[in-house]
């Protein structure tokens, strides 16, 4: 006896299975989590802050504040105070608020984990598809120079290419913050495209061998033309997963970059700067290092969660 | 399988995470400092004291194998050749291997080093017109090397900083030699060109240390730097003090060993002195005081937060005295605009906001001296309106520097910087009142700029903060960008003292012929660029003052001078900025000298 059932599709597939996995669910809860706290969670908080801040007599400097002034606001009668009501976080050596500033910090971080993300993606997605697709001479020289960018020492190059360039780009795009970004975001995203790149052209190198590609190449279809519409849509998966471990990475990337102290301004605090500062106080006022380091902690881990159930859920075999 | 591991993992990290904030719950009612290291303090010396004791030699004579003496120092020595380096770190690494004529001791007195005793008018060392002094040497002086020591190599190091093309930094101290000569092996005759009330600015404390002739004679000139050999010598110079270079990393650490020609070697106590230097100075602090990993740390630049509860451990005591340096904030009188290129903080370039008095002394009063010493520098530092505050005597009293907000928002306004309705940023013909502000990276000074940002953002002056690492910071102009003497910037902060009791170097990084540029390499003394006729006769005068008093009252004129024209913020007078180990016996403060002008003589005691 036949029933009716609706037909399932690649994509409805592979939902189903990531809905199994449930670590991969627990870091895309965190993740929403975080991001929403993030992104809204300022707007509430700042009234908050400001409210508590006026409680305890410590009133800011404007009448309706933001995240970014609030940052800055020394409440002296709260110097590195353990986590309480008015400062849910802890507060540092000025009395500054630990939470609103790894709000902040939190904006940036992630911001950078994107943005090099997608840069590094584009990037791999490229060279990979180019060098995977073509083959012959063309493959040879992209996959050297993937090699050669594999070999380079990343931290210490990154160091170099920040403290060289850094005042170059400020000063070409006129704003401190803006450059910065940007510059790291290259920079994060320039090497960190190597594995991605390897990834699609495995993909591809199987792929453009199969009866479609074939068919269509026999049809006469230009070569961008397969390899945008009949390639990169079945390397898909592969390249979702490398997508997500990239913004884990750029994020830590950053993190160190900002732990050395090189990359924004000392008075960006974003989640690496956190750490280091707070790294000096690791006795006195373990919170300082601790909140902002769990974060890190936190959003990668459930990011790599996530990446490990996309990886199952988008692997036809499973 | 993975997911069972992944299942683990997460049950670890979850555990892991309760644990930690069962810790931090715990901790956190607690009243963060006597009751938290209290335990550590035991902890620390319950380890540290057994290995300790036996590391101190038993028999009193300070022979025989008496161990290493670790000093951590916050920046790393990079050249052992004091003349071509104005960083302390470099002046302090070669003090304890080089010797001046003379040194300052910790009450600002002069001990003799390679003299045989201080010249004075009683002694006929200084003539009677101020004109010329004269110096006796020891005879008994050996080089490391075993040749002996002899009044050439005093006017060899003359010759060899006053040649142009050596690229020397201490030229301005030989700027009023007119001659130098060897009477006879063991007299050196200096003779000014004017006459001077302190002759004891030339071969006298770190910035005065002799160089051997034999070892630097082919390096006077262009060849000081480029010349294989020279570059050989200028890690590895050869001394008359207690110790020589054993083995030099620049840039990370100095090895010396006993030198056994000293002239008073049989008392030299330790084998090897070891300077690490670059570690923050946190975990320096802790390495004295809780750990006793080294013996002796300068510089305990941290906030008071950190440092209590590092001394509450009682490993170490803290040596005390005089000034350490007038913690400050310079005004850059040139435009620092990256805009302007190789122009770029010129000082044919006046500044556009910072050349108006009236904004410097708005800036100099919207700052909370107060907050700063009390939240961050504690019992190391008080709060100052002074920029020269030793010797006591030449200390002015007449200024007072309370924090004026009201005061700093009506000169500002005078000044037509006026703030924009509804706006955070003054602004004048549409150009926002932005200032940058550079500092070497520091825990302490990070929170200093946030405090001065915070401060000057309540009269309506915005700042972009920029810290670069110390060994950038305080560099030479020659390898980066980011130093203090190219000051690319509007406002720099960092500490500073005078070299000598004369002052005469002190107040001269004022005065125009010491204006940093590109011409000469910023290797001057004035970062600030500032240049005010009025300022360079009142120095001239001071210079050919003879009269102590006089000379007293004339350093208080200059010094408030320097206030009320707003040429620079004095902050703080930074105190005690050194740790020792209790069982270290021998650093004191030097106000003039480095903190080893004494080396020698320091020891362990039980």
């Amino acid at each position: 006896m036949w029933t009716e059932r609706s037909p399932r599709s690649l994509m409805g597939d592979a939902w189903r299975r990531f809905r199994r996995h449930r670590p991969a669910l627990f870091g895309c809860a965190v993740l929403c989590a975080l991001l929403l706290t993030i992104t809204l969670g300022p707007f509430f908080y700042q009234r908050y802050l400001s409210y508590q801040l006026h409680a305890s007599g410590s009133p800011p400097r404007e009448a309706n504040p933001d995240l970014r002034s609030l940052i800055d606001h020394f409440d002296l009668r709260a110097i590195l105070k353990p986590p309480s009501m008015a400062h849910p976080f802890g507060s540092d050596d000025l009395g500054r608020d630990l939470l609103a500033r790894c709000l902040y910090g939190g904006r940036i971080s992630l911001a950078v984990g994107l943005a090099a993300m997608l840069m590094a993606i584009a990037l791999g997605t490229a060279i990979g598809a180019i060098a995977g697709f073509y083959g012959g001479v063309i493959d040879q020289i992209l996959m050297r120079l993937t090699d050669l960018f594999l070999a380079l020492p990343g931290i210490p190059i990154t160091l170099l290419i920040v403290y060289l360039f850094r005042e170059r780009v400020v000063g070409l795009l006129g704003s401190r913050e803006v450059g910065v970004f940007l510059l790291m975001v290259l920079v994060i995203g320039g090497f960190a495209w190597m594995s991605t790149a390897r990834i699609v052209r495995a993909t591809f190198l199987s792929l453009k061998e199969r009866e479609f590609i074939m068919a269509a190449l026999a049809l006469g279809v230009s070569h961008p033309a397969i390899i945008v519409r009949h390639l990169l849509p079945n390397a898909f998966g592969p390249i979702v997963v490398a997508a997500t471990l990239e913004v884990g990475s750029a994020i830590i990337a950053e993190s160190t970059i900002s732990f050395l102290g090189v990359g924004f301004s000392p008075d960006t605090p974003t989640w690496g700067r956190l750490v280091t500062d707070g790294s000096q106080y690791l006795q006195a006022a373990p919170w300082l290092a601790l909140f902002p380091g769990g974060l890190i902690f936190l959003t990668v881990l459930s990011i790599n969660f996530v990446g490990d159930g996309l990886r199952d859920a988008l692997d036809p075999r499973r | 399988m993975l997911r069972k591991r992944i299942w683990t993992l997460m049950t670890v990290g979850m555990l892991a995470a309760t644990l930690l904030s069962a810790c931090g719950g715990n901790s956190a009612p607690m009243p963060t400092t006597a009751p938290t290291t209290a335990p550590t303090a035991a902890a620390g010396t319950a380890v540290v004291e057994p290995t300790a004791i036996p590391a101190e030699s038993p028999t009193p004579v300070a022979s025989a194998n008496s161990g290493t003496l670790k000093i951590l120092y916050s920046q790393a020595i990079t050249v052992l050749n004091p003349y071509l380096s104005s960083g302390s770190k470099d002046l302090d690494g070669a003090t304890i291997i080089l010797e001046p004529l003379a040194h300052y001791n910790q009450d600002d007195e002069l001990v003799p080093a390679l003299a045989a005793e201080i010249p004075s008018l009683d002694n006929g060392g200084i003539a009677a017109d101020y004109r010329s002094i004269t110096w006796k040497l020891k005879s008994d002086v050996l080089w490391s090397d075993g040749t002996p020591f002899s009044a050439d190599d005093v006017v060899f190091t003359w010759k060899y900083c006053t040649d142009e093309a050596t690229g020397c930094v201490w030229t301005s101290l030989f700027a009023n030699v007119e001659q130098i000569e060897a009477l006879d092996a063991t007299t050196v005759k200096i003779t000014w060109k004017q006459p001077t009330p302190n002759p004891f600015t030339t071969f006298v404390s770190r910035s005065g240390l002799i160089l051997q002739q034999a070892q630097f004679a082919n390096c006077i000139g262009a060849n000081a730097m480029q010349d294989t050999n020279c570059q050989a010598a200028n890690l590895a110079p050869i001394g008359t003090n207690a110790y020589k270079v054993k083995e030099f990393r620049p840039g990370d650490m100095v090895i010396y060993e006993k030198n056994p020609n000293y002239r008073d070697a049989a008392n030299t106590y330790f084998d090897l002195v070891e300077i690490k230097g670059g570690g923050d100075p946190a975990s320096a602090a802790r390495a004295v005081c809780e750990t006793g990993e080294a013996d002796f740390t300068g510089n305990l630049q941290v906030t008071k937060a950190v440092l209590e509860p590092i001394l509450a451990a009682g490993m170490c005591d803290t040596v005390a005295g005089g000034s350490a340096g007038v913690e400050r904030i310079n005004f850059n009188f040139a435009n620092p605009d990256p805009a302007l290129g190789e122009q770029r903080s010129e000082p044919d370039q006046p500044n556009p906001i910072l050349n108006d008095l009236r904004v410097r002394q708005a800036i100099a009063k919207a700052i909370d001296r107060q907050m700063i010493a009390e939240q961050l520098f504690g019992s190391s530092g008080v709060p100052t309106c002074n920029i020269s505050v030793i010797p006591q005597a030449y200390t002015s009293t007449s200024l007072t520097c309370e924090r004026d907000v009201e005061g700093a928002k009506a000169l500002l306004d005078a000044a037509g910087w006026l703030m924009p309705e509804g706006g955070k940023v003054r602004e004048r013909d549409g150009q926002p009142l932005r200032l940058s502000f550079q500092t070497n990276i520091n825990a302490l000074r990070q929170s200093e700029q946030a405090i001065i940002k915070s401060n000057l953002a309540d009269v309506g002056i915005q700042v972009d903060l920029e810290a670069y690492d110390s060994s950038v910071f305080f560099g030479s102009a020659a390898d980066n960008e980011h130093t203090m003497h190219q000051f690319f910037a509007d406002l720099q902060m960092y500490s500073n003292r005078p070299m000598d009791y004369g002052l005469d170097s002190y107040f001269q990084a004022w005065i125009c012929a010491e204006v940093n540029a590109r011409e000469n390499q910023w290797t001057k003394a004035n970062d600030l660029r500032y240049c005010n006729a009025d300022y360079d006769a009142l120095y001239n005068q001071f210079v050919s003052e003879f009269d102590p008093s006089k000379r007293a009252e004339l350093a208080k004129q200059l010094n408030d001078f320097l206030i009320n024209d707003a040429v620079v913020i004095p902050l703080i007078n930074r105190l005690t900025p050194n740790a020792k180990a209790k069982n270290l016996d021998g650093p004191t403060h030097s106000s003039f000298d480095s903190m080893f002008w004494n080396i020698a003589t320091w020891k362990r005691v039980p």
